[in-house]
């Protein structure tokens, strides 16, 4: 998109004053991104989570506003927005204001470079993934700006944890990407898709051993930079209260929950665009718009899948604790990243150009592990009442 | 460099805290993230009740019973029914006898059913709480229909129990035990064999069989050590010779003896135990009537008695002192959470602060029952 209004821009559709329109054609088209599909979307993905959650739970769930209970997002904003804002007298009220905005601020920061298909990116920056690392780390603090500000000793406790644990999990998460980058040779979001094709086999995640591993790892330690079961330590309800955000109300308390909610998108966008391939999808037309619908599809189908899995950990998973968190981190994560950047750059080394039968060999793989889980899954569905599952609208 | 000056936090969780079951207070002293101690203070849900016995007589005090320990209140009830019955020499029927342990039983299921959901509650485990309260919601139907509460039952009465079982309820029980079995196996999958919840509770409140009788541990909690103790093979009482089950007790396969995981484990396959129970107290229940006939004016002779009961959180006791008035002189009542409570201090040294959390859990500490 930033290439396009640069096009534009060279071309003189503007006029004498076309860095300025072109500036505020950017900042227009960024809040329309932000407002328009940043926030609802955290918003929905809250309602779909309490739908998910309590089908796994055999409860129903929302249901009451509108279809399905599909506006019960924006009732609940409403809510929030109508309760009175407590500001602890013991408070540093300055941090504590300013503590939620950070949160959200490391949630809206990343859309910048959402590569949501070939042109529809708002910069594609050629730092892209490191940028998208740096923002979203922002978030620590945030979270460790509010435990200490609310002058409680339990949100003192979730912050620390919160820290502890988010810079922790940056040093597996940032190694994992490593090895995506050395194949590719570019930070670039739009290069990295383009280095990959639309079929899984050619895809970073099945390119070799290594990738594949670096993926999963990837996948865990931004869950534990999201905050989302099993690491929901900072905001652990059973040891903490609500950790961190116990001291908030209404609308502050809720953007520490959509900056988490949203967060699971970017999530699913940082490993789909390193690893599955991002909005790659096959040529079938030469229509240039109707391609970058398909993109759009594409990328958000992958996301969005990724969105559901998280939600299914969630609901799945007790919650480890902090000396098991860290000792994950440490002695297995971190040493298994190196091992997997080095690894990488020996198979980068020996293949340049990759080694397309490997790739084969581990689709392959990967598709007898997903036959046999959907086959438990079958098998536990049978057991139990499926009615209650399969029946969307009750 | 100078050495960074640190210091002791004092952390007040409870009595308004998530987990704490109720309304229990802890004093927790913690260095971070590692508790010096957490003292345990009790007191906050005291309502008076042995006192209130002396006020009320004996049919009277019954539905206050239930108060004692709303979670399975079916025990209390028969506590203090039998109490009652051994002060004035009444025989209950064999069928009062039956509706009793069946009653009971059912009761243990739903109390170890909650115990066991909260649990993985308190570990970050949404999903085995919901599905282990719906299965709950079933034993509480079952005993809607016999006796009309769900939760404070009222059940019993001295000499037996306020009513037979409905027409066709044999039936429907036995359809749920059937429906159950394959649930428990469906929760052990689920939640008991998951790797984190074994990481987090293996090893953590190793309670050994010495310290637990020491500090008066009872129940699932003392057989968790490995000690086999249980009051209704022990001492038995009511109908419980009648009927084939076994004691399970700890044996340290996931961590040590006497941690967490023990504890948790004996409730799970308790609640295969009381199923077995039920099978059997259902197809030999003889018939007859229910309800001795008792006075309405209960006025047994001068003396005293204690009567034990294994209730859901252990041995429970009933002391009645009775001065051949309508009312009792003294009544007491010796209960598991109390002593459970007490050994909360010594285990919780060194521990984490999300250890004492599910340590409060493996315990089935419930908040009425330390102090009436």
């Amino acid at each position: 998109m930033q290439t396009l209004i640069e096009n534009l821009v060279n071309a003189g559709t503007f006029g004498k004053n076309a860095s300025v329109v072109a500036a505020i054609v950017i900042f227009v088209l960024s809040a329309v991104v932000f407002l328009g599909v940043a926030f609802p979307f955290a918003g929905i993905v809250s309602w779909v989570e309490r739908r998910v959650w309590a089908r796994i739970q055999s409860r129903v769930g929302p249901n009451r506003v509108g279809p399905n209970g599909f506006l019960q997002w924006l009732a609940d904003g409403v809510k929030h927005v109508c309760k009175e804002d407590i500001i602890p007298d013991d408070s540093d009220p300055t941090l504590f204001k300013t503590a939620p905005y950070l949160v959200v601020l490391a949630f809206v920061l990343p859309w910048a470079v959402m590569p949501f298909s070939s042109s529809l990116i708002l910069a594609d920056l050629n730092v892209g993934i490191l940028y998208m690392t740096s923002v979203t780390a922002l978030t620590v603090v945030g979270v460790l700006m509010a435990g200490w500000a609310s002058n409680d000793k339990w949100s003192l406790i979730g912050g620390i944890r919160s820290a502890a644990q988010i810079v922790s999990y940056e040093i597996p998460a940032g190694l994992s990407i490593f090895p995506v980058v050395l194949m590719t040779g570019t930070l670039s979001m739009q290069g990295i898709i383009r280095a990959q094709g639309w079929a899984p086999q050619h895809w970073f995640l099945f390119a070799n051993p290594f990738t594949f591993i670096a993926a999963n790892i990837l996948y865990i330690s931004a869950l534990a930079e999201g905050n989302r079961t099993p690491f929901d330590l900072p905001e652990a309800e059973s040891e903490l209260v609500a950790g961190f955000a116990t001291e908030y109300s209404g609308m502050r308390y809720l953007f520490f929950f959509m900056a988490e909610w949203g967060n699971l998108f970017i999530i699913g966008a940082i490993i789909t665009t390193l690893f599955l391939g991002g909005w790659q999808c096959p040529h079938i037309t030469k229509n240039v718009v109707l391609m970058n619908v398909l993109q759009l599809i594409v990328f958000n189908v992958k996301v969005l899948a990724l969105v559901f899995l998280s939600m299914w950990i969630r609901a799945t998973l007790p919650r480890v604790r902090i000396d098991q968190l860290m000792l994950l981190c440490w002695k297995y994560f971190v040493p298994i990243s190196f091992v997997d950047m080095i690894g990488t750059a020996v198979w980068v080394a020996i293949w340049p150009d990759g080694n397309a039968f490997m790739g084969y060999i581990m689709l392959a793989g990967a598709i007898v592990v997903a036959v046999l889980f959907i086959q438990r899954v079958i098998f536990y569905l049978r057991r139990s009442r499926m009615e209650m599952y399969f029946n969307p609208t009750i | 460099m100078s050495t960074l000056r640190t210091e002791e936090m004092t952390l007040n969780m409870g009595p308004q805290h998530p987990s704490t079951h109720g309304v229990l207070r802890f004093v927790v002293r913690a260095d971070g993230e590692v508790m010096r101690e957490a003292i345990p203070d009790v007191g906050y849900l005291h309502r008076s009740i042995e006192k209130i016995a002396e006020k009320v007589g004996y049919h009277g005090f019954m539905p206050y019973t239930d108060r004692v320990d709303y979670v399975c209140a079916m025990f209390t009830n028969q506590g203090w029914g039998s109490a009652c019955e051994r002060l004035g020499n009444i025989e209950v029927p064999k069928r009062g006898e039956y509706c009793r342990v069946i009653a009971a039983e059912f009761n243990r299921l739903a109390s170890h059913l909650l115990s066991i959901g909260t649990m993985g509650m308190d570990i970050g485990a949404m999903t085995p709480f919901t599905h282990a309260i719906r299965e709950r919601e079933m034993i509480n139907d079952l005993i809607e229909e016999l006796c009309g509460a769900r939760l404070t039952f009222n059940y019993m009465r001295i000499g037996g129990v306020a009513w037979d079982l409905p027409p066709g309820w044999r039936e429907k029980s036995n359809a749920y035990l059937d429906h159950l079995e394959p649930i428990l196996d469906e929760f052990n999958n689920l939640l008991s064999y998951n790797k984190i919840y074994v990481e987090r509770l293996a090893n953590i409140g190793i309670i050994t069989a010495k310290e637990a009788i020491d500090y008066n541990l009872v129940g699932p909690n003392l057989r968790g050590c490995g000690v086999k103790w249980d009051i209704r093979k022990d001492i038995p009482y009511s109908v419980y010779p009648d009927f084939d089950f076994d004691v399970p007790v700890g044996n340290g396969h996931w961590g040590t003896l006497g941690d967490s995981m023990d504890r948790y484990m004996v409730r799970v396959f308790e609640m295969k135990e009381s199923v077995k129970i039920l099978r059997q107290a259902l197809a030999k229940i003889p018939s007859g009537p229910v309800l001795a006939k008792v006075p309405r004016n209960f006025k047994p002779p001068a003396g005293e008695c204690q009567i034990r009961v294994e209730s859901a959180r252990g041995d429970m006791g009933w002391y009645v002192v009775s001065d051949g008035t309508g009312y009792p002189w003294r009544v007491h009542v010796r209960t598991g959470s109390f002593a459970a409570m007490g050994i909360i201090q010594k285990l919780s040294q060194g521990l984490m602060i999300a250890d004492l959390v599910t340590l409060i859990a493996s315990l089935d500490v419930i908040a009425p029952e330390i102090d009436r």
